[in-house]
């Protein structure tokens, strides 16, 4: 019989991932239910240590693949792996992150295991014992309670929404082989294009100031990285800014860029169009900064400011500067 | 070169979405239907990589009667030729059952690579292009915004949180496409009227020959939570407002 709660750990560069601790706290929530095991794979090169950081937030047991065909991420070797650990240990729920690592590797070892799988959930929950993990669907127009007619029932969870508590278990660590033959490999990484602004990535970040047409220009974005400076957040965008060439690609939050859940998410000139709302409706705190009080942005905003924004930003950067200081 | 390029039907992203009264799915009456705009992407990537190598471009499609149009758009695009797998069998098909149907079909036609969109925008799963990948044992490149054919490898630019990875893979392969990747065309005039022409074999689940049942099933669909209305922040100076938003979010939201 299948039994516990399974989580598939991801670490870059010798740390954990913030989602990982999110992992390992849902899967603590639930496998509290029914009395149940929380065990973690952790795959990588030298990472052995990193199995105490899951312990303290809720792992029984890791399962460590520590090999150096685990460094880098290549999609067939780790999913060869964690089909393989979880086969052997056949947990009832497998979780992962629905991270751009996540998404890739959730997917893959789901069809290797022939089971369901449901991606970038917003909650989880056991209903009679049995598994359902809710998601957003068409865009966040309404959510799916998915069920899974096969074992593990696999979902991956959406970055920055399941709450990270420490609860000090004993991270037993189990060695599993991680070697993987080098044939089946096709993929190799040639190189690893580093972000250098210090920036979090918009999909882990907890304040978000994005800009839209209403910046005018990209010089009009200057404003808003003053903003996020002092909230130590990052800028994002609408569409619309990033189409007209004033911000990057992986700036866009939306349906065709990123789906984003920060604490606070602050929308300055921005209308909020349905695809718009689609990438950022599961924040948590949302502002919207716009002088036309008809702007769809309104209907999803908890706190709205119906003014010119070119005047508002640096008078709300001068005040949070005060009350972060 | 042989190039597939899946595509999906979906709702258009202004469709207004209801959900059945008794959760069990959504209503369809009045939905506009188009091709999933990733997949946009897919078959545009496609026909650049047929223009500049030569080759053939086939789309395949689950998806019902209806789903027709859709290849038809590809086709009109200037794709060559389609497959539909059109069979009620499919009506409550999961990404594994997709991924599953469109293997079988793919396995019979010659393929070096394969275009997915990232993700369907109706039940916005992602699943679908990796799980293909795994039912033809062929390595995948998920999320790709930048690609280049180097013979018989393609070169890759795959963004992760934080980073951009130049990646090398052998083919055949599966890639699944996100916008950056390039500018879709729009079906021209004598594009649409060739499309007309073009072969679309049409295929039913026994002719498909798997197993139809989903492993994931949406027992239940319902409105998003209603988020509580939200305040306007008065006041008759912009620093003023400013001044009103900070406190609120310190002392009430907590968010700063
Ligand atoms: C298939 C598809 C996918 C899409 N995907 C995305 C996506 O991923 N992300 C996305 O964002 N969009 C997406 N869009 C585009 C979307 O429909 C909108 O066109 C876009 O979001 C509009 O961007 P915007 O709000 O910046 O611009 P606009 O809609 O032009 O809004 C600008 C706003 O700025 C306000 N404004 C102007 N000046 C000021 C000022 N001085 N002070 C205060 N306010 C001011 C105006 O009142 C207005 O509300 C998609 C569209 C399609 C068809
Ligand atoms: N019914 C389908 N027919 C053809 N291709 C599909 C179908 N469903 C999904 N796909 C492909 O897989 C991608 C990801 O879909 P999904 O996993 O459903 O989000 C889509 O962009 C399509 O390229």
């Amino acid at each position: 019989m299948a039994k516990g709660v399974m989580i598939v750990a991801e670490q870059r560069d010798g740390a954990l991932r913030k989602i990982s601790l999110e992992l390992a706290s849902t899967a603590r929530k639930l496998a509290d239910q029914t009395g149940d095991e929380v065990s973690a794979i952790l795959l990588g090169s030298g990472i052995e240590g990193l199995a105490a950081e899951l312990g303290k937030y809720g792992v029984d047991k890791v399962f460590v693949g520590d090999n150096a065909a685990m460094e880098p991420y290549i999609t067939e070797a780790h999913a060869a792996v964690v089909a393989k650990v979880v086969k052997e240990n056949d947990p009832a729920i497998l979780l992962l992150g629905a991270s751009v690592q996540g998404k890739d590797l959730s997917a893959r070892v789901a069809a290797k295991l022939a089971t369901g799988l449901a991606t970038d959930c917003t909650d989880v929950k056991l209903d009679g014992g049995k598994f359902v993990a809710i998601r957003p669907m068409y865009a966040g127009k309404c959510f799916g309670e998915i069920v899974t007619s096969a074992t593990p029932a696999m979902a991956s969870l959406r970055p920055n929404v399941f709450p990270a508590a420490e609860n000090a278990k004993a991270g037993t660590v189990v060695k599993v082989d991680a070697a993987v033959d080098a044939a089946s490999i096709k993929s190799k990484i040639l190189e690893v294009q580093k972000d250098t602004s210090g920036k979090v990535d918009l999909t882990e970040a907890n304040v978000i100031v994005s800009g839209g047409r209403g910046m005018k220009g990209p010089e009009g974005f200057g404003i808003l990285e003053e903003l996020a400076a002092v909230l130590k957040g990052t800028v994002g965008a609408s569409r619309a800014a990033v189409d007209a060439g004033w911000k990057l690609q992986k700036d866009q939050v939306g349906q065709t860029g990123k789906v984003v859940s920060p604490n606070l998410y602050i929308a300055c000139g921005i209308s909020g169009a349905i695809q718009h709302l689609a990438g950022m409706s599961s924040s948590k705190c949302i502002v919207a900064i716009n002088k036309d009080a008809e702007a769809p942005i309104f209907t999803k905003a908890d706190y709205g400011v119906v003014d010119d924004l070119f005047k508002v930003v640096p008078e709300l950067t001068a005040v949070c500067k005060k009350l972060v200081a | 070169m042989n190039i597939i390029a899946c595509v999906k039907q979906v709702p258009d992203t202004e469709a207004q979405i209801k959900v059945k009264a008794d959760g069990s799915g959504i209503e369809e009456g009045q939905i506009k239907w188009v091709m999933n705009p990733y997949d946009e992407f897919g078959v545009e990537e496609a026909l650049k990589l047929k223009e500049k190598n030569g080759g053939d471009v086939t789309v395949v499609c689950v998806g019902p009667a209806r789903a027709m149009e859709t290849i038809r758009t590809a086709l009109a695009m200037g794709a060559d030729k389609g497959v539909h797998i059109c069979d009620p069998a499919f009506d409550n098909a999961d990404a594994f059952v997709v991924a599953n149907a469109l293997a079988a079909v793919i396995k019979t036609l010659p393929h070096d690579i394969i275009f997915c969109g990232q993700r369907a925008i109706d039940d916005d799963s992602g699943q679908v292009g990796a799980m293909l990948a795994e039912a033809l044992g062929l390595p995948q490149l998920t999320l790709v915004t930048k690609l280049d054919f180097a013979g018989s490898s393609v070169k890759v630019i795959r963004p992760i949180e934080g980073a951009q990875l130049l990646i090398e893979t052998a083919l055949p392969c599966v890639v699944t496409c996100q916008k950056g990747l390039n500018e879709p065309r729009y079906a021209s005039l004598p594009g649409i009227m060739k499309a007309k022409k073009k072969p679309v074999d049409v295929k039913d689940a026994a002719a498909v020959g798997i197993a139809t049942d989903a492993k994931a099933k949406v027992a239940k669909t319902v409105p998003p939570p209603a988020r509580p209305p939200g305040k306007i922040i008065c006041g008759d100076e912009p620093a003023q407002k400013a001044a009103e938003l900070g406190r609120l979010l310190r002392e009430e939201a907590k968010a700063i």
